[in-house]
């Protein structure tokens, strides 16, 4: 499974360059599907290597179980052709073999069900964390804002067209207007809530999918190692516009968030350097 | 696995019988042979329909951009369409309805179901509740256009507030119209089973097809009402100023919604793939020439894959906010459901070893069976893990697991069944040839379809999408030419039925076609049976339990 990660972070790697390739300013590396990839986001949070470990765990062993069923399917077939074997037997019990078939796939069940049991823990048990978001899902957008922060006023994050997408360097159906920002190596406490339809803000690479409920706030955590960009979609059904309601995440040096905070959430332009930028800009807000 | 000897049967020859004239016949039918036949055709039309959707959608996502639908609500009525048509109007009919009703009495020796006028409303709710459906496309739905978008599972706010138009309305009614056909047939079953067994018949001499269908019975007589009732509840709320169950300004509770979804939703799902169990059992026995291989275990993994059923539903659920507790406990029962499933695959292939093994094409989707519903299975058994799920849940990769155990497993299941009991139910035999091909055509066009959508997931791309980003397109790709396979599957199963028909004087059958192996009380009367069969009760053979199975 090493083996298999690295290789598919070089896959990763290229879905990057690419990005860079044609950013006017690609400021930093972007994490989101790989090009054709067939294997999990790259790993951005603790939570997220846990769980890509678990995943390999039981991919494994189901991998190795369909293996044992086909073999031994691909062998029944052959050895008891009806060319080959044209006197059926007649045995219809044997307490052993199925106290074995009915033993083995619980042993088989806990081996999977421990580090899943740490992982679910883990994953839903917020530790003491440092700092809060707010994050609201809306038809069809995504509302941030920073309660710890007071002078932080809430913003709404639109997608970007295809055109405008391509001007800032960013795939199209993940790059937003307005990134939700975020330190580095800080424990972040997500609440996630909805003001009309359910929504789900999900960040693969985080290991994050929570559900945004009318009426129901939800938390969960997490805490990127490294800068970067990180992607995510919408994933409840929300109505027309639900493919069109992308989640970016900015994560940056603790120095920078606090100069993000400090400046009362202003961030950059991404249209600022590109020509007609503002007034694409103001279109989109 | 009834022993039954040819000499303690009393051969009854009804030939004599008189069928109605058409319209009685098929319109006001009580027998059960005749209203199986409806059913299958019922679901044949709403396979086509549903077919129809998927394969247009597979269009739409060959390549990122819009390019086929002009309106994105359409693509997600669409989405929502194919999957209420394809479990309410086509499996279930198929399955329980179709070869239910036709098999269930002859194999336990019974001359037709306990209700037989019910029978006849059972089915004649569902063109009514399909009709509801075909309208509610044509009606508005939501502002952005007409047909409902809220995928089969209807979770409000967006079913309620976010449809507002007469849509979903009909879609409601539709729906309990077919809920209600669901109780009516379950309540016939569990009487007919119970009940009307031949004698010497005892529940441990039962074939496996009535255990399922028995399994499957009380499995919609205790999960449809909880549908129903949420149906109504969600009916009421979307009333101007009407009550406010899932309205959270006004008290209620979006998320009650999802658990009275869910605890019909997943006993569903088992209510879909039992009886193809119970048919596989019977063809693997068959053409393995050897009694199904731990009778009891079998019959009992279905009983305890029915209870555990029920206490399973919220692990489609677990990104909504529950306590981790709750989500442990659904993780672990969950895990459970692998158990009984176990037993019944190794108990398939314990029934093929030492056997005989014709390969027939009802043989050869049996098999097909086996393996697609191990691999479905297996990625059930990561989703079950909360924490996984929570990366996975809503993506690609579930939607390749409930097709890998639903439209391959179940649908397998339909079609070896067909061509098990094709020359019995309709008195000739079908070309070998296309029937082959229909099978080979159909295992790689569904294989390429779905497979893929597991990397699709696993790469992070989300359910219900009309358009993605660029960086899933090749397994998209690879996908929509699955479609194309698949289509070719089904124009051939139109040859096969075609060409059956035009050759039906040459290729006619005798009572028991399969020969040895073929066991059950259907094999011991005429193919077609007569128009009413055992009038005199056959009787099974006495003896102990391990000589009968």
């Amino acid at each position: 499974m090493r083996a298999l990660n690295a290789m598919l972070s070089t896959a990763g790697t290229g879905f990057l360059t690419l990005m860079s390739a044609g950013a006017a300013f690609a400021q930093d590396r972007q994490v989101g599907p790989t090009q054709d990839g067939w294997y999990l986001q790259e790993a951005a949070t603790p939570v997220m290597e846990e769980l890509t470990r678990v995943h390999d765990i039981v991919q494994v062993i189901i991998t190795l179980i369909v293996i044992f069923v086909v073999g031994l399917m691909a062998y029944i077939m052959i050895r008891f052709r009806e060319s080959k074997n044209p006197v059926p037997s007649k045995t219809s019990h044997n307490t052993l073999i199925e106290v074995i078939w009915t033993v083995v796939p619980v042993i088989i069940l806990v081996i999977i069900a421990i580090p899943s049991m740490n992982l679910l823990y883990m994953q839903d048990r917020l530790p003491q964390t440092q700092m809060t978001v707010k994050v609201v899902g809306n038809t069809w957008n995504w509302l941030y804002s920073y309660p710890d922060y007071e002078n932080v006023e809430e913003y709404v994050s639109n997608p970007l067209d295809e055109t405008q997408s391509k001007q800032v360097g960013q795939p199209y159906l993940l790059a937003t207007d307005a990134p939700l920002i975020v330190p580095i190596n800080t424990k972040v406490k997500v609440l996630v809530t909805s003001v009309n339809n359910m929504h789900a803000w999900a960040v693969p690479s985080f290991g994050v999918k929570m559900d945004a409920v009318p009426g129901i706030i939800n938390e969960t955590w997490f805490e990127v190692f490294e800068e970067g960009t990180y992607y995510g979609q919408c994933s409840e059904i929300c109505g027309i516009n639900h493919y069109y309601m992308p989640i970016e995440v900015k994560a940056v040096s603790q120095a920078e968030f606090a100069r993000f905070i400090a400046g009362g959430g202003e961030v950059e332009d991404k249209f600022a350097k590109l020509e007609g930028g503002a007034a694409v800009s103001a279109a989109n807000d | 696995m009834v022993a039954i000897s040819g000499e303690d049967i009393p051969v009854v020859h009804d030939d004599h019988d008189e069928k109605p004239r058409f319209f009685e016949r098929w319109f006001y039918s009580t027998n059960h042979k005749d209203i199986g036949t409806l059913y299958l055709i019922f679901g044949i039309i709403s396979g086509l329909v549903g077919g129809f959707l998927s394969f247009m959608m597979r269009l739409e996502l060959m390549a990122p951009g819009i390019d086929i639908f002009t309106n994105e609500h359409t693509y997600l009525v669409f989405v929502s369409m194919h999957g209420l048509i394809m479990i309410f109007f086509m499996v279930m009919p198929a399955l329980i309805g179709g070869f239910g009703n036709w098999f269930i009495p002859i194999m336990i020796g019974a001359p037709d179901m306990a209700f037989p006028r019910m029978n006849n409303l059972s089915f004649w709710l569902l063109p009514v509740a399909f009709i509801c459906l075909m309208i509610s496309f044509f009606v508005p739905g939501a502002a952005e256009g007409n047909g409902f978008g809220g995928s089969w599972v209807m979770y409000p706010p967006l079913s309620t507030t976010g449809s507002p138009g007469p849509a979903f309305d009909f879609i409601i009614i539709g729906l309990l119209a077919a809920g209600f056909s669901s109780i009516f047939g379950a309540i016939n079953f569990i009487t007919t089973i119970l009940n009307m067994r031949a004698p010497g018949m005892t529940m441990h001499k039962m074939p496996l097809f009535a255990w399922s269908v028995l399994v499957t019975a009380f499995l919609l007589l205790l999960a449809l009402p909880v549908l129903a009732a949420a149906l109504f509840m969600l009916l009421t709320d979307r009333i101007e100023g009407g009550t406010a169950f899932f309205d959270p300004a006004r008290g209620g509770d979006p998320q009650m919604f999802q658990h009275l979804f869910w605890f019909f939703g997943h006993p569903e799902v088992y209510i879909m793939i039992l009886p193809a169990f119970g048919i596989v059992s019977h063809i693997i026995s068959t053409f393995s020439k050897k009694p199904i291989f731990g009778y009891l275990g079998m019959a009992y993994a279905m009983v305890a894959i029915g209870v555990v059923g029920f206490v399973v539903w919220a692990h489609h659920m677990y990104t909504i906010g529950m306590d981790v507790n709750v989500k442990a406990y659904f993780v672990l029962a969950t895990l459970v459901i692998a158990v009984p499933t176990g037993v019944k695959v190794f108990s398939w292939l314990a029934t093929m070893w030492g056997g005989s093994i014709r390969f027939t094409v009802p043989m050869i989707w049996a098999l097909g069976f086996i393996f697609l519903f191990v691999v479905g299975g297996v990625t059930g058994v990561m989703l079950a893990n909360a924490g996984v799920d929570t990366y996975l849940h809503d993506t690609y990769y579930v939607v390749a697991h409930f097709h890998y155990v639903l439209s391959m497993g179940a649908v397998f299941g339909i079609f070896a069944a067909w061509y098990y009991w094709h020359g019995k139910m309709f008195g000739y035999h079908y070309s070998g040839f296309l029937s082959r091909l229909h099978f080979w055509l159909f295992f790689i066009g569904v294989n390429m379809i779905f497979f893929p959508q597991h990397f699709l997931g696993l790469n992070g791309m989300p359910r219900r999408y009309v358009d993605y980003p660029v960086e899933f397109e090749f397994w998209n790709q690879v996908s929509s030419w699955g479609a194309f396979v698949t289509l070719a599957s089904v124009v051939v199963f139109f040859l096969v039925m075609a060409e059956a028909f035009l050759m039906r004087k040459k290729r006619k059958v005798g009572n028991n076609y399969w020969g040895e192996g073929a066991t059950t009380l259907e094999w011991t009367i005429s193919s077609p049976p007569p128009y009413h069969q055992f009038s005199v009760l056959p009787r099974i053979d006495g003896g102990d339990e391990d000589h009968a199975h």
